[in-house]
């Protein structure tokens, strides 16, 4: 297995956000967490990232990562974009994209960029408030795909973008599988549902249910959350 | 120049290059330029539309820059005040007129790389006359001691439809302490805006009062702050926007990141005693965004790589 999370648990501010959660993604796999709003998809994602203390452990790639830091975990492979990304004042998005980018040549900068969407001229704006939301979650999908990472968790990579891009963002994580990177992928739309392979529901902090897509999509249909908080 | 000068204009030449200075220009006709190590002039180059005059007075040197009458300069001027040994203090006394309908560039490098106790004083006099654009950009370069103390004063004074632009950085090595001391006044549709940059570590203290007094109608000023403290630094900002004319407009806008035990005191004060002015601000001191830092480590970064990637971004 490429990640493996056991019996994970978080609690922040004396509530108990995750109980027990299970799940594993497999290499090259496209993992979709589906739940709704409050279910805890975030602090999942963001637990694994290792951004909240947690009890339990998180395997990658066999080995015991759970008292890694963030960025320790990045250099292992793991990297995460946040649903509403940050900004940074004075930073031009050709020099955010050199922090993380594995080939740090400009022609393979130009390629990404034009993969996810955006006009050359970005890459000389600033990652600052000059960026539409669109424009800045794409630039952040650009920055992941350039790390190469081995697994990907993106926090809705489609929310606030139009439908049209919906479609490219979709094929761009396809293209990241292909590469050989899992990704691990939060989202609500349709279309982005039908590039997963599986699936696992949260409900209330629980993982309800797991496996194949289409099961599991017909099963969130019905029923998207059966437990109470 | 005789060989004792030579060496030391060498010397100097030598460390504003390594500051990122433009050697070619400086050495160049065609670029009017002064060069001052501690209190005595080195070498100075005026040029067709720019005269540059200067004098030792008792304890400095008195120069006096101007630009003739619509004379629109595409060289820089550059200018190089170093004070090379540990020790000493410099002052300097600076006369600057743009006529009528000049434009001009100022590149300054203030170089003091082996400060254990210097003092940099600069008191400049800055005349914008009608229609013309001054712009005045300060870069120095101190060494790794913070053994400097820089007390620059400007009194500028800006015609109508002129500007007046100034930026002030200290990003390399210790800022150790720093007291600015700024206050533009705008005649009617004239415009400016200063922009002061600066790391600050150690027990550096900062000290920076800068005013934009906009007396004529539909004049504007901006005053932006960008600061960075680490360890036990200090710093004291007053930004001071005052509303006089019509329609002008006034702008303060702070923005300062705290690390360690540093401390930071921004007040931005806006004034207005007429009805149709308009003067705003904006201030936030706080500890490094959590996100931007989250983000740069899940890039692979660690705590402190992020943490020079946001400050250099801030101060860019
Ligand atoms: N900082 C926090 N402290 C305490 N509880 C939080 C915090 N942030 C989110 N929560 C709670 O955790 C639960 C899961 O949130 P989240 O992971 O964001 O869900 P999702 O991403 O599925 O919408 C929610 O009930 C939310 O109220
Ligand atoms: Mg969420």
């Amino acid at each position: 297995m490429m990640l493996k999370v056991e019996n994970l648990r978080i609690v922040r501010e004396g509530k108990e956000i995750l109980k027990n959660v299970n799940f594993e993604i497999a290499p090259q796999e496209i993992h979709l967490v589906l739940g709704i709003n409050g279910s805890g998809k975030t602090t999942l994602a963001q637990a694994i990232m290792g951004i909240y203390p947690c009890e339990g452990k998180i395997l990658f790639e066999g080995e015991d990562i759970t008292h890694l830091s963030v960025w320790e975990r990045a250099r292992k492979g793991i990297t995460l974009a946040f649903q509403e990304p940050a900004r940074f004042e004075g930073l031009l998005v050709k020099d955010y994209l050199m922090v993380s980018a594995k080939n740090k040549s400009i022609s393979k900068l130009e390629e990404v960029i034009k993969m996810v969407g955006l006009p050359r001229n970005i890459l000389f704006k600033e990652v600052g408030d000059n960026l539409s939301g669109g424009e800045r979650k794409r630039v952040e999908l650009a920055s992941v795909l350039l790390m190469e990472p081995k697994l990907a968790i993106l926090d809705e990579p489609d929310s606030g973008i139009d439908m049209l891009s919906c479609k490219l963002i979709s094929e761009v994580i396809e293209r990241m599988k292909s590469m050989g990177t899992s990704v691990m992928l939060i989202t609500h739309s349709e279309d982005m549902i039908n590039i997963a392979d599986r699936a696992t529901i949260l409900c209330a902090g629980k993982v309800v249910a797991s496996g194949e897509r289409d099961e599991i999509k017909r099963l969130f249909k019905y029923s998207p959350c059966p437990l109470k908080r | 120049m005789n060989e004792f000068i030579k060496n030391e204009y060498e010397r100097l030449v030598k460390y504003y290059g390594a500051a990122g200075g433009d050697t070619k220009a400086l050495l160049s006709k065609n670029y009017a330029s002064m060069v001052i190590n501690g209190n005595k002039v080195l070498a100075k180059n005026s040029t067709k539309g720019i005269i540059i005059e200067a004098e030792k007075i008792e304890d400095g040197v008195y120069a006096r820059i101007r630009i003739k009458k619509g004379y629109k300069s595409k060289n820089p001027v550059h200018l190089c005040f170093g004070m090379l040994p540990m020790e000493g203090r410099q002052y300097i006394r600076t006369e600057i007129f743009a006529e009528e309908e000049s434009e001009v560039k100022f590149i300054a490098h203030c170089i003091f790389p082996n400060a254990v106790k210097v003092e940099h004083i600069m008191d400049s006099n800055v005349k914008v006359g009608k229609g013309a654009k001054v712009e005045y950009e300060e870069v120095h370069f101190h060494g790794k001691e913070g053994g400097v103390k820089v007390i620059p004063k400007t009194r500028a004074v800006v015609g109508e439809w002129g500007m007046y632009n100034s930026t002030f950085v200290i990003k390399s090595g210790r800022a150790g302490f720093v007291d600015i001391d700024y206050e533009v006044r705008l005649g009617e549709n004239a415009k400016s805006m200063l922009l002061t940059k600066i790391y600050a570590r150690g027990d550096d203290l900062i000290k920076a009062n800068e005013s934009v007094i906009l007396e004529g109608a539909h004049s504007s000023g901006v005053i932006k702050t960008r600061m960075a403290l680490r360890d036990k630094a200090k710093s004291e900002v007053i930004g001071k926007t005052v509303g006089l004319g019509a329609y002008s407009r006034g702008h303060v806008n702070c923005t300062e990141i705290i690390m360690d035990d540093a401390e930071a005191i921004a007040s931005p004060v806006v004034m207005a005693n007429n009805p149709k002015a308009k003067v705003t601000h904006e201030a936030a001191i706080g500890s490094v965004d959590k996100k931007q830092l989250l983000t740069l480590m899940a890039r692979g970064l660690t705590e402190e790589e992020a943490i020079d990637i946001i400050v250099g971004g801030l101060l860019k």
